[in-house]
């Protein structure tokens, strides 16, 4: 990606949990477009990034920035002040996640659980809702089971209606949260296979938290390694995965691998 | 001790305007607690340390105080500030106040019982706080809730003979006006046991098919 302009700009933030600080001063941004994927030993602050641009955390201190807007504040008077609930979800209505743990609503059925935002969210007519439903649930190849409920569908249909849910409120930022670690490794090949093809086919920010090296090497334009709650080296899957400049990422790159 | 047929038959009518008046006093009962329940419930999850703490008070100490004890207090010494209430009424105010702080505690077991990643599912796809309570969280709270709901009807119920103290006319006040007249108390006592024992298993059939029919998430 070229000469795009920022869209997610995350500047000093700070998280603890505990006492345990996990986010450390975390400055970095990601542009229009652009596919990062986060790699990193466990606890070392990737989720909690997602989890903080989805606004299911707050920072301690610092800024979260989606193009113009501030996530957590609000200018007024020139001063920067904690958001309102609506602005907060102004800004977070470019935003949108797919869990580990697919996190479908079992009271509802799949085509339920694809309408439901567009609908009550974005004010889209039934008819409207549906068809695209259709449309994405095709692409995710479960046509023919939009009536029944999450509890009859296997993982990995869950997660490729959790996937169809997610596109269908037109995000302009996609997060993937470990989406494949619940899953057997062959059908956790088949949901990377569809999000490699969304990639290619969409224009769509993507921020990646996977273990899946492949994937990350194949549709990412970056990766950020980190390591205690910084970014330790921030390049292309090539250079990152090729020639890694730390030894901790060479450390890293090796346990991941000998675990698959 | 002799037991004897004909008042037995004599005293059915009254019996069963006394089955009705318990139903009543039930069913009335039974739905205050369960809209005064929900207020409770949000209430004590209130975000305003003004609200939460004060009404976890009063609701701990409704649930804390005897039942006959507050029907007394509502039957007997409301009047004297100037608040009169038929028998009825104040047996459903007290049954119902009573009963909301436990059917409170069932609802926050089935709020608590919804995994975080539903509230999170709906934060990711920004439902507005209504529409999280109304379209993911309530519809797999409630369910979860009947079976334990339906248990708190039938000791409702069961707490009903309790409304003799401010003479709502349910079976066991039949009961004893049956046996101040004939001084048949054997019969009178027996007849009204078993017209709670009766109902008791229909309530709790009634609430069986209510469990069957609504108690899953997904149907």
């Amino acid at each position: 990606m070229t000469a795009a302009a920022d869209l997610i700009t995350f500047d000093k933030v700070c998280k603890s949990f505990g006492g345990n600080r996990v986010l450390d001063d975390l400055s970095f941004s990601v542009a229009g477009g652009e596919r990062v994927t986060l790699i990193g030993p466990s606890g070392s602050g990737k989720t909690t990034i997602l989890r903080l641009l989805m606004t299911l955390l707050r920072p301690d201190s610092g800024t979260v920035s989606v193009g113009d807007d501030y996530l957590f504040h609000e200018k007024r008077n020139g001063d920067l002040v904690p958001a309102s609930d609506a602005h907060i979800r102004q800004v977070r209505s470019r935003i949108t996640m797919v869990f580990q743990q697919f996190n479908l609503f079992p009271n509802m059925t799949v085509l339920r659980n694809v309408t439901e935002a567009p609908m009550l969210v974005q004010g889209k007519s039934k008819d409207e809702a549906v068809a695209r439903a259709r449309e994405l649930l095709d692409l995710v190849g479960l046509s023919g089971k939009e009536d029944a409920h999450p509890s009859q569908l296997s993982g990995g249909q869950q997660q490729r209606v959790a996937i169809a849910r997610a596109l269908a409120v037109d995000p302009d930022v996609l997060l993937l949260d470990e989406v494949t670690s619940a899953l057997d490794p062959e059908v956790a090949a088949d949901v990377l296979d569809l999000l490699r093809d969304i990639a290619k086919t969409s224009d769509v920010t993507m921020l990646c938290v996977t273990h899946a090296m492949k994937f990350a090497r194949d549709v990412s334009h970056r990766v950020l390694m980190f390591c205690e709650g910084q970014i330790l080296e921030d390049g292309t899957p090539d250079q990152i995965f090729g020639n890694p400049r730390e030894d901790r990422t060479k450390a890293f790159l090796r346990s991941v691998i000998d675990e698959a | 001790m002799d037991w004897n047929w004909s008042i037995v038959r004599d005293f059915l009518p009254q019996l069963g305007e006394g089955v009705l008046t318990a139903l009543e006093a039930t069913v009335l009962g039974f739905f205050v607690a369960l809209v005064l329940g929900f207020v409770f419930t949000l209430l004590r999850r209130s975000t305003i340390v003004w609200v939460r703490v004060p009404f976890a008070f009063v609701i701990e100490f409704i649930r804390s105080t005897p039942l006959l004890v507050q029907l007394f207090f509502l039957f007997y010494v409301l009047p004297e500030i100037g608040v009169t209430l038929s028998p009825l009424a104040a047996g459903v105010i007290g049954l119902g106040l009573h009963y909301a702080t436990y059917v409170s505690e069932v609802y926050r077991a089935g709020i608590e019982s919804v995994p975080p990643g539903q509230w999170e599912a709906a934060t990711a796809l920004n439902l507005s706080r209504r529409h999280t309570w109304t379209r993911v969280i309530l519809p797999q709270a409630v369910p979860r809730s009947i079976p334990a709901l339906s248990n708190y009807l039938v000791a409702l119920f069961k707490d009903v003979p309790q409304l003799v103290a401010i003479t709502v006319a349910e079976p066991f006040f039949q009961a004893r006006e049956l046996s101040a007249q004939t001084f048949r108390t054997f019969e009178a006592i027996t007849m009204a046991g078993l017209a709670y024992l009766v109902t008791a298993f229909v309530l709790s059939f009634f609430g069986r098919v209510v469990e069957r029919r609504y108690g899953r998430v997904y149907q």
